[in-house]
């Protein structure tokens, strides 16, 4: 059985919005494969109505994004697409984490910095 | 010093240190603070209408994930070195919490340390205005919001001023005194994507040359005795806004150098600086006089106004828009009347007739006066003669200014048609009312038009229908 997923991207990243990403990256994977396969669409514009189209004809079943408008998310949701949310950070370390089951719908995958001073939850209520 | 969740302190505003986040959660739109690297700091409680991320959450997050705003992924204004010189106020969307689509402007400005070193970024973002785009659709259809006025030359305006205002053009203004220059220009602002910026104006005519060039350019401190310390001038304060400059005839010609170079480069140099500030201005100029004519007396730089004469807007008198004085006078009577808490319902057919005889030299500021003065003295339910200014009871037009019984010259001003003076030389001295006055310049007219009623009206500079109802009146013929 394979395993597909897409995700909008902009450079190294996830999109911060999925009707304004031109990038997006598809990634397929066999059930007991280690590593999965990756390929890079880039669209002529940014087009929401075009990665809708992608997603259905492509046969994926996770989309992971930044932010969406409700009306995909709707529709999408509709066509029994899952959807994760609200995910920053870089787009290889959410298909990491995805493929270990790992990640959620407003996950922060990258790291936060204050002044060039990483903040983790130690530090954050000294 | 661990920098992070803990109340912002703002020091050096009160003897103690004023905790920030409480005094930026009492302002009615989100702001968000950012660091160098645009990584956010600090956001108040208003942002949680477009973000449900808490700050715990948020906190040292880029921006763009937070904002999500369509400039964040190709156009980001902050990604820009040199951001002073630039537009710091955008128009874009953002996507809300709820996955709506929200436009907005966001103004951005830089935050600096007590030594003048950049520390980061402050935004803030407001809902696009809505009553401007109700006065757009209104300015499309009679009146620009607060201009009044329905006649075809206010129609053309009406037309002119939308795509005007979207243009940063520089416009001209011009038209008689009272016609509304100042109204236009500040309509022109709040149509234009400068609304949010600051609208200044500064009269030309109001200072003396000194004081004028320090008033619009600044100075620093020490440029000269008296400057003890340094001053923005009104290109500096009109920044991303519009700089309405009023009477610019009367500015002298070295300032108009100064403007002219202003035009050329957009970079402001304060009196004793060197280091130029780069304004991001609309530039609006207006006058009662006639630039023209002062190029051809070498008053006026022709190079400026070819520069600010990009784009010109006329208002015409009053005179020349007959069919907006009965609805600027009732505008002007509901205007007081509520103002002074009366019920004043209209004008007596009497009131009316010389209201709408009158020529206003003043244009509508004249109106507006008379209206003010109406209402202000009108006991009854109606405003009649009496509770009009003397002046206007007795000037029906023409206006005679000067009468003399004793020399045998009368000399004629026709406010109708300020271009000459007619001189009219008589045998009769002995005129007993304004009636035979006018009764004898009607016959003068006719016999100097050969009897033609078109000619007669035109040297009188009435219609024919104001020389035809005076000949039945006087019985003329």
């Amino acid at each position: 059985m394979i395993e597909k997923i897409i995700i909008p991207i902009s450079g190294n990243e996830i999109a911060p919005r999925f009707d304004l990403a031109t990038e997006v990256l598809i990634l397929f994977k066999e059930k007991g494969e280690e590593k999965p396969e990756e390929k890079i669409i880039v669209l002529s514009h940014a087009s929401a109505d075009e990665i809708c189209h992608m997603i259905l004809t492509e046969g994926i079943e996770t989309l992971i994004c930044c932010g969406i408008e409700d009306q995909f998310y709707q529709y999408l949701n509709w066509k029994k697409i899952k959807i994760i949310e609200n995910v920053a950070g870089p787009f290889r370390k959410a298909a990491e984490k995805f493929f270990k089951n790992e990640l959620k719908s407003g996950d922060i995958l990258l790291k936060r910095k204050i002044e060039g001073v990483e903040i983790n939850e130690e530090n954050l209520y000294e | 010093m661990n920098p992070f969740i803990r109340p912002p302190i703002a020091h050096g505003l009160f003897n103690k240190g004023t905790n920030l986040k409480r005094l930026l959660d009492t302002l009615d739109q989100p702001v968000i603070i950012l660091d160098k690297d645009l990584n956010i700091i600090f956001f108040n409680s208003k942002t949680r209408t477009i973000s449900d991320i808490s700050s715990e959450k948020a906190l040292g997050m880029p921006c763009r994930y937070f904002l999500k705003a369509r400039h964040c992924t190709h156009d980001c204004p902050l990604k820009n070195p040199d951001l002073k010189t630039n537009k710091t106020i955008i128009e874009t969307d953002i996507l809300s919490s709820s996955r709506q689509i929200i436009p907005v402007k966001i103004s951005f400005s830089e935050v600096y340390d007590s030594f003048e070193n950049k520390q980061g970024y402050i935004l803030t973002i407001k809902e696009p205005d809505k009553e401007k785009n109700k006065s757009k659709i209104q300015g499309e259809d009679l009146n620009f919001s607060s201009i009044i006025g329905k006649s075809p030359q206010m129609e053309k305006i009406y037309r002119l001023l939308p795509v005007l205002a979207q243009s940063d053009a520089s416009i001209l203004i011009t038209g008689e005194t009272g016609t509304g220059k100042d109204l236009l220009a500040e309509e022109v602002h709040r149509a234009s994507e400068r609304s949010e910026g600051p609208f200044i104006k500064v009269n030309c005519g109001a200072l003396p040359e000194t004081l004028l060039e320090s008033e619009l350019f600044g100075h620093t401190k020490g440029a000269f005795t008296g400057a003890v310390e340094n001053k923005p001038g009104r290109f500096k304060l009109a920044h991303n806004g519009t700089l309405f400059l009023t009477e610019i005839g009367d500015l002298p010609l070295t300032l108009q150098v100064k403007l002219l170079t202003f035009l050329d480069d957009k970079i402001v140099y304060p009196l004793g600086s060197t280091k130029g500030f780069q304004a991001n201005v609309r530039m609006i100029a207006a006058t009662h006089r006639d630039l023209e004519q002062m190029v051809r007396d070498g008053k006026f730089r022709q190079d400026l106004l070819f520069r600010l004469n990009v784009a010109r807007l006329h208002l015409p008198p009053l005179r020349e828009r007959e069919d907006d004085i009965f609805l600027l006078l009732n505008h002007f009577l509901k205007k007081f009347n509520e103002a002074l808490n009366k019920k004043i319902s209209g004008f007596t057919p009497e009131a009316k007739s010389i209201l709408l005889k009158y020529t206003y030299p003043g244009n509508v500021r004249e109106v507006r006066n008379i209206m003010e003065y109406g209402a202000n003295v009108c006991q009854d339910s109606k405003i009649t003669p009496q509770d009009l200014p003397a002046y206007i009871q007795h000037r029906a037009k023409p206006l005679i200014e000067t009468f003399s019984r004793n020399n045998e010259t009368l000399k004629l001003f026709e406010t109708q048609d300020l271009k000459q003076n007619e001189t009219i030389s008589r045998n009769e001295t002995n005129f007993s009312s304004f009636s035979e006055i006018e009764k004898k310049l009607i016959t003068d007219a006719l016999f100097n038009a050969g009897g033609n009623k078109s000619k007669a009206s035109e040297i009188l500079g009435w219609g024919r229908t104001t020389l035809w109802r005076k000949i039945k009146k006087y019985e003329i013929g």
